[in-house]
C-alpha cells in the first residue's frame, strides 16, 4: 500500500462532501448493505442507501415531548439532526424475523430443524449516533455476553461496519450528556465522523480500527490540522450545551427500588395509553415473543420471533392471569426497568438518552419528568397500595 | 437453542387434567436436574416451560397440567408421537447444601413435579440427610399427583410424609385444610432444617410464613417461581421479577432474597 495513505486507528483526517459520497460507494463496493439515515414520510428514517446523495442534506428536525417536524436548515448539513423514530436494532433484532423451520413429524426418522441462513451482505450502518453505539452495546451484553447466545441477532450483528457521526445539533428530547452515552462517542466504531460547518463543509474523521483504516485508504483524505480537530470539537463541545433535557442519574436504581410504591406511577397511568410506542421506538428494549406457526397443507411448522412490549397485558400472563394487570404497573415496569433493575440485571443502565420515547410518546410522557418527579416525592407511598 | 426432537415412550394420566410424559430423545440426550425445566414444544402449536418431574431408564419426564392451548396438546400426545424439547434452563434444588441437615418439602398442586426428583433423590441419599419430612396439599383429592407413590412413601419408615386437601369428597379419609397446617406439626428441627417449597405463589408466601414462625431463617427456606417464559435463556424479558430473570437467576430462589419483591402488588 501506498506510505502516504497507510492510516492507523487513533488516526485523524478530513475529507469533503465529495469524500462521503466515495465513502458509501467504498462500503457498497466493500460488500456491505449499507443503511443510513433518509427522508421519508417527514421523518428522517433509517433505510438501505446507495449513495451519499439520499442523505438528508439541508434538513433538520425539531423534537420536543410528543412533537417531531422536519425543517429546512439554511445551510447544506448532511447530519443537522439527531436521532429519527427509527433505531438499529430494526436490522440487528427485527421485528419480525423467522427463526427456523421444522418438516413435517411423518415419515421415518428424526425430523430437523433448518434454521435460517445468515444474512447475504453484512450491514454497515452509516450515521449511527453516539447514543446508538451505547444501545447496540446494551443489546449486545443481554443478546451476545450473557450464557446463551441469541443466535438470529448474532448472525446479523457479525461484522456490521460502524460509521458513528458525533452530534452537533442535539434533538429537544436527547439526554445523553446526562447519560454519559454522547453527544460524542469514544469507542465502538470503525470510523467517527464529525461534521464542521464553519465556513467550508467537512468531515473530520477518526479511524477506530483497522478495516475502518482500510475504508479509508479507498475514499481520498487528507491529514487533519490542528484547526480541524480543534473545530470538530467544538462541535460536540457545544452540543453538550444545547441538549433538549436533563436527568440527575445519581442513585437511580436505588431511588426507584425504593420507590416501587410511588403515587407518581398512578398518576403517570392516567395519562399512559398502554401503547408500547415507547418501547418500540426504545433502542435499547429487546423484549420478544414467539409464534408458532403450523402449515397445515403440509404439516411444516415454523418459529417466528417478534417484538413484544411490557405495556401488553398478555406480556406477564401467566395460568390465571396477567402479573401486570393494571397500567400503572406496566407503566412502573418500563421506568424502573430502563433506569434501574436493567442495571442488576445487565451490569449497565437501559437508556442512552436519546430522547425517542419522549417525542414519539402520543401523549408526550417524559421519563426524566417522571424521573425527577419521584425524585423530588422520595419515599412517598400510593395509600390506595397499602395492605 | 434449538429444540432437540424427541418421541413420546410413554403418558400416564395422573389426575383428569395432568399426565406424565416420558420423552426419548432422537439426539442429543437432555439431562435436567432437580428443579431446573425444559422448554417443550407442541409441533406447530407453541411451546412452554415444564419442570422436570422424575428421571427413568434415560428418558426425560415431566408432568404436565393441561390448563390452555400448549399444555392441552402435550397432555394429548400419545406414545410414539413426536415433542420438541430444548434445555436443561433454570437453576437446581439446593441438595448438595441441604446435606447433613434435615429436609422439609412443601407442595402443593403441581408443585408437587418440581419437587418429586428432590424427593427421591433424598430417599434414594437417605443417609446424606437428617429427618425427612415432606407436606403435600391438593385442591381435592382427585388433584393429587403421584397417588401410588406417595402411598410408596408413606409407607417408609424413614420418611414423614403428610397429605392434606383443601376439600374433601366422600371416601377420602385423610386430612382436610390448607398444606401450611401440616407446618406446625411436622417433625422437623428448625434450627437445622432446609426447606424446598412449590406451589401458587400465595401458597409460597404462606408456607414461608409458617416456616419461619416455626423458627427457621428465611435464608435456608427455597421457593420455585412461575412468570410467563417465551426463550427460557435470558433472552425474551417476559420472566423479570424486579432485579431478577426467573429463566437465568431461577427458578429456585432463597426465600429472604425475594420476600421483598414477593410483597409488591403486580411486580
Ligand atoms: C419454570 C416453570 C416451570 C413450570 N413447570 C410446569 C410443570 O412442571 N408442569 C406444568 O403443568 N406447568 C408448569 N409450568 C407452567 C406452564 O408453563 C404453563 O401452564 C403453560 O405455559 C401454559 O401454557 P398454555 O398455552 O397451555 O396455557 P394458556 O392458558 O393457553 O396460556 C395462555 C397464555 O398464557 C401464556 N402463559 C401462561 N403461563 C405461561 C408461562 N408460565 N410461561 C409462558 N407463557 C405462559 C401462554 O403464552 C398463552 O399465550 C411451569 C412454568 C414455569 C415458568
Ligand atoms: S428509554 Fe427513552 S431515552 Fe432512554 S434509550 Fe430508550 S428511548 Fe432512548
Ligand atoms: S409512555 Fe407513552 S409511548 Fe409509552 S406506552 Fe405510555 S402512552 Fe405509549
Amino acid at each position: 500500500m501506498d506510505p502516504e495513505t497507510r492510516m492507523l486507528p487513533g488516526e485523524v483526517r478530513v475529507f469533503d462532501p465529495a469524500g462521503l459520497e466515495r465513502l458509501v460507494e467504498a462500503l457498497v463496493e466493500a460488500g456491505y448493505r449499507v443503511l443510513g439515515p433518509t427522508v421519508r414520510d417527514g421523518a428522517i428514517v433509517l433505510d438501505e442507501i446507495a449513495s451519499a446523495g439520499e442523505l438528508p442534506h439541508g434538513w433538520t428536525a425539531e423534537q420536543d415531548a410528543a412533537r417531531y417536524r422536519l425543517r429546512r436548515r439554511d445551510d447544506d448539513a448532511m447530519f443537522g439532526w439527531a436521532v429519527g423514530p427509527h433505531s438499529w436494532k430494526q436490522h440487528f433484532l427485527p421485528a419480525r424475523a423467522r427463526l427456523w423451520r421444522a418438516a413435517a413429524p411423518a415419515g421415518q426418522g428424526p425430523p430437523t430443524i433448518e434454521e435460517e441462513p445468515p444474512p447475504e451482505r453484512p450491514l454497515a450502518l452509516l450515521a449511527a449516533r453516539p447514543c446508538d453505539l451505547h444501545a447496540i452495546a446494551i443489546q449486545d451484553r443481554v443478546l451476545l455476553e450473557g450464557r446463551y447466545v441469541e443466535r438470529d441477532y448474532a448472525l446479523r450483528r457479525r461484522d456490521a461496519f460502524v460509521v458513528v457521526v458525533n452530534c452537533g445539533v442535539p434533538g429537544g428530547s436527547c439526554f445523553c450528556a446526562s447519560m454519559g452515552t454522547g453527544p460524542r462517542a469514544e469507542r465502538g466504531y470503525d470510523l467517527a465522523l464529525t461534521e464542521v460547518l464553519d465556513g467550508g463543509h467537512r468531515f473530520v474523521v477518526e479511524v477506530g480500527s483497522a478495516r475502518g483504516a482500510e475504508l479509508l485508504a479507498a475514499v481520498g483524505t487528507s491529514p487533519a490540522r490542528e484547526e480541524d480537530l480543534a473545530a470538530a470539537h467544538a462541535v460536540t463541545d457545544e452540543a453538550v450545551f444545547r441538549m433538549g433535557r436533563s436527568l440527575d442519574t445519581a442513585g437511580l436504581p436505588e431511588l426507584l427500588a425504593a420507590n416501587l410504591e410511588h403515587p407518581r406511577f398512578a398518576e403517570v397511568a392516567e395519562r399512559c395509553l398502554t401503547c408500547g410506542n415507547c418501547t418500540a421506538v426504545c433502542p435499547t428494549c429487546f423484549c420478544t415473543s414467539v409464534e408458532d406457526v403450523n402449515d397445515l397443507a403440509d404439516g411444516s411448522a415454523e418459529r417466528w420471533r417478534v417484538w413484544d412490549t411490557c405495556f401488553s397485558i398478555d406480556y406477564s400472563t401467566i395460568h390465571g392471569g396477567s402479573v401486570r394487570r393494571s397500567s400503572r404497573a406496566r407503566y412502573r415496569q418500563w421506568l424502573t426497568h430502563k433506569f434501574g433493575t436493567w442495571v442488576d440485571q445487565f451490569g449497565t443502565s437501559g437508556c442512552v438518552g436519546c430522547g425517542r420515547c419522549i417525542t414519539w410518546c402520543p401523549v408526550g410522557i417524559d421519563v426524566t419528568e417522571e424521573l425527577a418527579a419521584i425524585r423530588a416525592r422520595d419515599g412517598e407511598v400510593d395509600r390506595a397500595l397499602a395492605r | 437453542m434449538t429444540p432437540v426432537p424427541h418421541r413420546v415412550r410413554s403418558r400416564v394420566r395422573e389426575t383428569h387434567d395432568t399426565w406424565t410424559l416420558e420423552l426419548e430423545s432422537l439426539a442429543e440426550p437432555i439431562r435436567p436436574r432437580a428443579g431446573q425445566f425444559d422448554m417443550l414444544y407442541a409441533h406447530g402449536v407453541g411451546e412452554v416451560p415444564i419442570s422436570v418431574s422424575g428421571d427413568h431408564e434415560g428418558a426425560l419426564t415431566h408432568t404436565v397440567r393441561a390448563v390452555g392451548a400448549v399444555t392441552s396438546a402435550l397432555c394429548s400426545l400419545e406414545p410414539g408421537a413426536l415433542v420438541w424439547v430444548r434445555g436443561p434452563y433454570g437453576n437446581e434444588w439446593p441438595l448438595a447444601e441441604a446435606v447433613g441437615r434435615d429436609l422439609v418439602v412443601v407442595a402443593g398442586g403441581i408443585g408437587l413435579a418440581p419437587l418429586r426428583p428432590a424427593i427421591r433423590h433424598a430417599l434414594a441419599h437417605r443417609e446424606d440427610y437428617g429427618v425427612l419430612s415432606v407436606a403435600v396439599g391438593a385442591r381435592t383429592p382427585a388433584d393429587l399427583l403421584y397417588v401410588h407413590e406417595i402411598e410408596a412413601w408413606r409407607a417408609r419408615l424413614d420418611a414423614e410424609v403428610d397429605v392434606t386437601v383443601d376439600a374433601a369428597t366422600p371416601g377420602w379419609r385423610g386430612r382436610v385444610g390448607l398444606v401450611t397446617k401440616l407446618i406446625p406439626g411436622a417433625p422437623f428441627d428448625p434450627e437445622n432444617a432446609v426447606a424446598l417449597v412449590c406451589g401458587p405463589e400465595v401458597m409460597m408466601i404462606f408456607v414461608v410464613r409458617a416456616l419461619v414462625e416455626r423458627g427457621m431463617p428465611a435464608s435456608r427456606i427455597w421457593i420455585s417461581l412461575e412468570r410467563n417464559m417465551r426463550c427460557g435463556v435470558g433472552h425474551c424479558g417476559h420472566c423479570q421479577l424486579g432485579p431478577t430473570l426467573i429463566c437465568r437467576d431461577g427458578p429456585v430462589y432463597r426465600a429472604d432474597e425475594v420476600a421483598r419483591l414477593l410483597e409488591v402488588r403486580e411486580l
